[in-house]
């Protein structure tokens, strides 16, 4: 099956949210209108990311996340330059030029790099490939997408997103889904908001007690809200909208009728189109 | 005579007219007209007020189909459409990720207008760039206890399963109605 669209449609954010939450393994290529970006993940978890405009060998990630200098790279690169990451890893280790952990976190910083500034980005053709993985002489690191989601959330700036995204603030409160909270990177702000959490409270209630403007709580809730952490539902007593009456004859029997009737009906619709 | 209804919606060219023509046992009664606008023009008609289409159960019993208008601007139709139905299915165009969101807006319409059962049909999974329907669940954010059907709207089989899947939900609905 098919995942391809654009991210005026279908943005950065959701393709993740989707990717995390059908814990999807593959490759997902957004072609941007400046620069392309691809994306690898292994059950969910974002596991390596490069784009055209990077170099996207070890050395070079290890210098831009400043874990080598140039003068280091700029060696590395003459004595091992078509070596794999793995081997190459292996040599900076055993030069002492960085520990396993550099590596990992020169990795995972390059990685986050990239994909936090795909949310900035509102325009491009995605598409991702089933079960494509990252070429086995990269090194890859097992990146959680709850937090990148929520890291990213907070970077986008377009109000008229966030507007479309969430409906009337007054007419939806918010409900804590049963996702552990204890994993996950939540800011003063974001403790703020889930503290006012109530089935009473509307979402413009929660910024008004917490004295935050349209934007900033519509920041906040929609992070969330990708993230799995919240669900919106309706605040108690608001008045649910009308149920609409049946005001034809048809619709005044089928109200008339016991329930037993009203079953025998739908049994005979089954029965009819079952012969259709 | 009874007469019972359901509803058929979703964006504009998702399949609604086709829908009902492919169980309808009277030619679908629709009220297309020429697009005018550039935006909408991927086909050459779009209904403007209703579809119709007939099931004669028995002497009875008759089921009415109506397809709702898909654009925007027809929307004062939908309430109408919806007084008293049975049921209603959201069919989305699975190879338009751009109608998705459309998608979405009409469903919790049409969940504010009326508490009645109702199924996502994720409709052209013939095509090779159709999204799943468990992509599509996620991305229009549907609640685990509600199906979402893979669909071929040009397909009478195809058709006729989401009929009656939804006809299952109303009378599982029922049933929880009682208990």
């Amino acid at each position: 099956m098919a995942l391809k669209g654009n991210l005026r449609d279908f943005s950065t954010t959701q393709l993740l949210n989707l990717v995390n939450l059908a814990r999807k393994t593959g490759k997902l290529t957004i072609n941007g209108l400046s620069e392309n970006a691809s994306l690898y993940f292994r059950e969910g978890r974002l596991v390596y990311a490069a784009t055209n405009a990077q170099e996207g060998h070890l050395a070079a990630m290890l210098l831009k996340t400043g874990k080598l200098t140039r003068e280091q790279a700029d060696a590395i690169n003459n004595q091992a330059a078509n070596s794999s990451d793995r081997v190459m890893g292996k040599y900076l280790m055993d030069a002492r030029l960085v520990s396993r952990d550099d590596i990992v976190q020169g990795v995972k910083d390059y990685m986050l790099e990239i994909v936090y500034d795909l949310f900035t980005w509102t325009d491009g053709d995605f598409f991702f490939e089933q079960d494509a993985l990252p070429a086995n002489d990269r090194i890859t690191v097992p990146l959680n997408l709850d937090n990148v989601i929520l890291e990213g959330s907070r970077r986008i700036e377009q109000f008229e997103k966030l507007q479309d995204e969430l409906p009337d603030l007054g007419i939806i409160a918010l409900k804590i889904t049963d996702k552990p909270l204890r994993d996950v990177k939540l800011t003063q702000d974001d403790w703020r908001v889930i503290s006012h959490i109530h089935p009473r409270n509307s979402v413009k209630q929660i910024a008004m007690n917490n004295n935050m403007d349209e934007f900033q709580i519509r920041k906040i809730v929609y992070g969330m809200l990708q993230a799995g952490l919240v669900e919106i539902i309706r605040p108690e007593g608001l008045e649910q909208k009308k149920t609409i009456a049946p005001i034809t004859r048809a619709g005044r029997k089928a109200a008339s009728q016991s329930p037993a009737e009203k079953r025998s009906v739908v049994t005979k619709l089954i029965d009819r189109i079952r012969r259709i | 005579m009874q007469t019972v209804k359901m509803v058929i919606t979703g964006p504009f060219s998702a399949g609604k007219t086709e829908f009902i023509s492919s169980v309808s046992e009277i030619d679908v009664v629709t009220t297309e007209r020429k697009i005018s606008s550039d935006a909408e023009r991927v086909k050459e008609e779009t209904t403007v007020a209703m579809d119709f289409g007939r099931i004669t159960v028995d002497d009875d019993l008759v089921l009415y189909l109506f397809g709702t208008p898909g654009q925007r601007r027809f929307d004062f139709m939908w309430e109408i459409l919806s007084e008293g139905m049975l049921g209603f299915i959201v069919l989305v165009d699975s190879v338009r990720p751009e109608t998705f969101r459309e998608a979405k807006h009409i469903l919790e319409v049409f969940r504010g207008y009326a508490s009645t059962p109702y199924v996502v049909a994720a409709n052209k999974q013939d095509l090779p760039d159709a999204w799943s329907p468990e992509d599509l669940r996620i991305a229009l954010k549907i609640e685990k206890d509600i199906k979402v059907l893979a669909c071929v709207a040009r397909d009478k089989e195809s058709v006729k399963t989401v009929l009656l899947e939804l006809l299952y939900s109303i009378l599982e609905n029922m049933q929880g109605d009682e208990a």
